[in-house]
């Protein structure tokens, strides 16, 4: 982890209608950091991701990727400046093959940017490999329909690992999980960010969390009310009150 | 391989010899590549075009103002009424695009009506009394009759269209299609810059309508309004590929083919306003009960699991 | 072309009486697409069909339209009814809605349409009334109760259902399924049994607004399409499901077309219209009162 800050948000805002959404975000990422994020449902976590990654618009307030001002830009640039998510539910591509749907963000992804394309032989070979990293190598030829809840998860994860981002946001890619899955996509989630991935972990699996962040921050009711070492903050008071209990 | 087809094609139709078959082939054809283009944005893309009767007339009234200007050939017009064509597909696109599919379709059923209300107000065309277009006679350095010329050039962009889809099928830019079709959200957050796709989408496939709305006036020799924005072309283009088949090149050529013969024995031997009554119902009935298509209905058959 | 004001106060003054007929017209949209999310692109076409069934109870039993059209509510309402059930099993509950659905509208829309033709011919029908001819005088001002009958229906119609929607159980259930269906299910109530009878209402409205459709002007199966843009252009810039932003958007859309024709011509109104929905995509889809 550096000192750079690679992902800051400045009094991000966003309402639906008369919802106040999020209020006033203020939060700082920094190259190569491993940051939790946690919330109750209804948070506004996933509403964080979306106006992140472009998927909404924010009213108020401003992302900077890289140093570089996000507002404005669509979510497939976004995608190609270097950020990526899954999505909370899985959004598959039905009529491809999970190989194909993997495809897609390295032929639109990875091959727009500056710099050598990948050829269609190595396209193929990642495709293989990050099915191999999800355990889901054995599939490739099936369809998305075909899979189960979790497998789609698993589809999803891998497909935005397929962006080769330096951001890469999991929002809740563990629910439903048995154990030892969860310890997989964790030791997957730590790999990617050794390989220099910062990785925002949205989850409400604890231990995950713990076990994973640097740093945690909390969400409730679309406000920040905590952001620090996951130790501190597990044991604030505010924190405990909102979602994790006595 | 469709070359040989092609060429297969027009031999078989000089064999026959009877002029009736160059006639009927040439709406056949005509509709194949109606079928064809809408299908680019349909099925390939997901986004609904119910002004296919605009796109198709604009081309055909293109020519009527070049013969009226000029005397360019045949196959030289027919690529400029496709650019005119491809523009109002763009700028339709451009508008709209950003929206919810519906919006776009929504739009194309309102232009189709704005279209043939400048065109009906519009003298220099003929405005509602029409415009006469003289057929010639025979084809400068080809010299075969002017039908079987009007049937070659049709067959030929039949060929072209036709290669198109299935060179965009297997391609990156059939892949994005697909994503656009399958989940936009998701499209755009794998890079895929929709709007960008869509719109050339749209404009490829509006192009190609008005490319097959060219020859028109020279095969009806007389062009009006109500004829040039037929309804029955609005209805085609979006029935024959759902019948025929969204998924593939091939299922918009079936649905052609089927609902075209079809509407000819309907119109000969019932009522020609009957036989759009059966299309609607051709129509709806698919989409409820074979959304697939014909294709889907055969890939059950065959055991496989279809996708799509 | 000379500006009279004379001649430009009553052009703004039929505008807000076709206006008020536009919001009939228009209000059965709002349920079906504003609020359930349904792109019945085929409404022109059940509006049409209206003011068949009141040519019908017209002519043949001397009836006044706008009464046969009442009598025909229940049966629109049926008809609207099975319309959705078909539309959900088919497509909503499949997901298909956006191509498949948009299809099978289309598909009614024609058929419809031919159908028309094949049982009425082409050609125009009007229908009799004592309140169409007679005008009201106010000063300069002509008020031709061909319009005002049906901007009156109109209006009627609007408040009604706003009051409907506003007031009785059946009336928040449907604004709740617009909003949030799985709330709607915690209430123990069907969405799905919400939806369709709110669909029927959407079409009932058709019936009464194809009633005061042939009062305004002769009718033939065609002049369907005309409305679509129109329709689809109002409930978009009215704010999708609110009753009073269709109103407000229908009166500003009669009178922008009734200066257009006035003053050039009646054969660009559905320009003019298509303009509108164009425009408002591009600057502001939300609408003016819009989420």
């Amino acid at each position: 982890m550096t000192d750079v800050a690679l992902l800051e948000v400045t009094n991000l805002g966003k309402r639906f209608g008369g919802f106040i959404a999020l209020q006033a975000i203020e939060l700082t990422v920094r190259d190569g950091e491993r940051v939790g994020l946690i919330g109750p449902n209804g948070s506004g976590k996933s509403t964080l991701v979306n106006c992140v990654c472009g998927t909404l618009r924010n009213e108020t307030g401003s992302v900077r990727f890289a140093g570089q001002v996000l507002d404005g830009l669509s979510a497939h640039e976004r995608t190609r400046l270097g950020l990526a998510r899954s999505f909370q539910l899985p959004r598959p591509f039905n009529t491809l093959t999970l190989a194909e749907n993997l495809r897609i963000p390295l032929l639109y992804t990875v091959n727009a940017r500056p710099g050598a394309a990948l050829s269609a032989l190595e396209i193929d070979e990642r495709c293989t490999e990050l099915l191999h990293m999800v355990g889901l190598a054995d599939k490739a030829t099936r369809m998305p329909r075909d899979l189960t809840q979790i497998e789609m998860r698993k589809l999803e994860l891998a497909r935005a690992m397929a962006a080769s981002p330096r951001l890469l946001i999991a929002d809740e890619a563990m629910a439903g999980l048995s154990h030892n899955e969860v310890d997989d996509i964790l030791t997957l989630l730590i790999q990617l960010n050794e390989q220099g991935v910062t990785v925002i972990l949205i989850e409400h699996i604890m231990r995950a969390v713990m076990h994973f962040s640097q740093r945690l921050v909390v969400l409730v009711a679309g406000r920040k009310i905590a952001d620090g070492d996951p130790g501190d903050v597990v044991r604030d008071p505010d924190v405990v009150r909102a979602y994790l209990g006595e | 391989m469709l070359l040989i087809a092609a060429g297969v094609v027009f031999g078989a139709a000089w064999l026959i010899g009877n002029a009736y078959v160059f006639f009927a082939g040439y709406v056949v054809l005509q509709y194949i590549a109606l079928a064809t283009a809408w299908n680019i944005l349909g099925g390939y893309t997901g986004y609904v075009n119910f002004g296919t009767a605009a796109f198709f007339a604009l081309g055909a009234y293109t020519t009527v103002v070049l013969h009226k200007l000029t005397s360019l050939p045949l196959p030289i017009m027919m690529p400029l009424g496709g650019i005119v064509s491809g523009i109002v597909g763009l700028g339709t696109g451009y508008l709209t695009l950003r929206l919810r599919g519906a919006f776009f379709s929504i739009a194309t059923l309102a232009l189709a009506v704005v279209a043939q209300t400048l065109i009906t107000n519009w003298d220099f065309v003929g405005g509602s009394r029409g415009a006469y277009i003289v057929r010639p006679l025979t084809v400068p350095l080809l010299g075969m009759d002017y039908i079987q010329y009007l049937f070659l050039v049709m067959l030929g962009l039949v060929v072209i269209v036709l290669a198109t889809a299935r060179a965009i099928e297997r391609s990156r830019l059939g892949y994005g299609l697909a994503t656009i079709r399958d989940d936009e959200v998701a499209a755009e957050a794998s890079g895929v810059p929709t709007l960008r796709l869509k719109l050339v989408a749209t404009t490829l496939s509006g192009a190609f309508m008005g490319m097959a709305g060219a020859p028109l006036p020279y095969y009806v020799t007389y062009l009006d309004p109500a004829s040039g924005f037929n309804l029955a072309y609005a209805v085609n283009g979006v029935a024959m590929p759902l019948v025929g088949g969204t998924s593939s090149w091939l299922g918009p050529v079936i649905g052609a083919v089927l609902l075209g013969t079809l509407q000819q024995v309907v119109t000969v031997t019932i009522s020609s306003a009957v036989n759009l009554l059966v299309v609607g119902l051709v129509l709806v009935a698919f989409v409820i009960v074979a959304p697939n298509g014909i294709l889907g209905l055969l890939r059950l058959r065959g055991g496989r699991h279809g996708h799509d | 072309m000379e500006m009279s004001f004379d001649l430009l106060g009553n052009a703004v003054v039929s505008g807000l009486l076709l206006g008020g007929f536009y919001a009939a017209v228009t209000i059965g949209v709002s349920i079906s697409f504003g609020m359930l999310d349904i792109v019945n692109i085929a409404h022109p076409a059940f509006i049409i069909l209206g003011s068949y069934i009141a040519y019908i109870g017209n002519t043949t039993f001397g009836m006044d339209p706008i009464l046969a059209s009442v009598i025909a509510l229940p049966a629109f309402y049926l008809l609207g009814a099975a319309v959705y059930q078909v539309y959900y099993v088919a497509f909503e509950r499949r997901g298909e809605e956006a191509l498949r659905g948009l299809a099978f509208f289309f598909g009614l829309l024609f058929i419809t349409e031919v159908t028309l033709v094949l049982v009425f011919g082409v050609d125009y029908r009007l229908v009799e009334a004592p309140y169409i001819g007679p005008s009201l005088h106010l000063g300069v001002i002509d008020l031709p109760l061909r319009l005002l009958v049906p901007c009156l229906v109109g209006l009627v119609m609007v408040g009604g259902l706003q009051l409907f929607m506003s007031s009785t159980f059946l009336g928040r259930a449907i604004l709740a399924v617009a909003q949030d269906q799985l709330a709607l299910r915690l209430m123990a109530a069907n969405p799905i049994r919400i939806k369709r009878i709110a669909f029927g209402l959407s079409i009932a409205t058709a019936s009464l607004a194809g009633a005061v459709l042939i009062v305004i002007q002769p009718v033939e199966p065609s002049i369907g399409r005309d409305y679509i843009g129109r329709v689809f252009a109002i409930c978009v810039l009215g704010g999708m499901g609110s009753f009073a932003g269709t109103l407000v958007a229908a009166l500003a859309l009669g009178v922008v077309e009734n200066l257009t024709s006035t003053f050039y011509g009646p054969s660009w109104a559905p320009a003019v219209a298509f303009g509108f929905l164009l425009i408002t995509l591009a600057v502001r889809p939300a609408g003016i009162f819009g989420r």
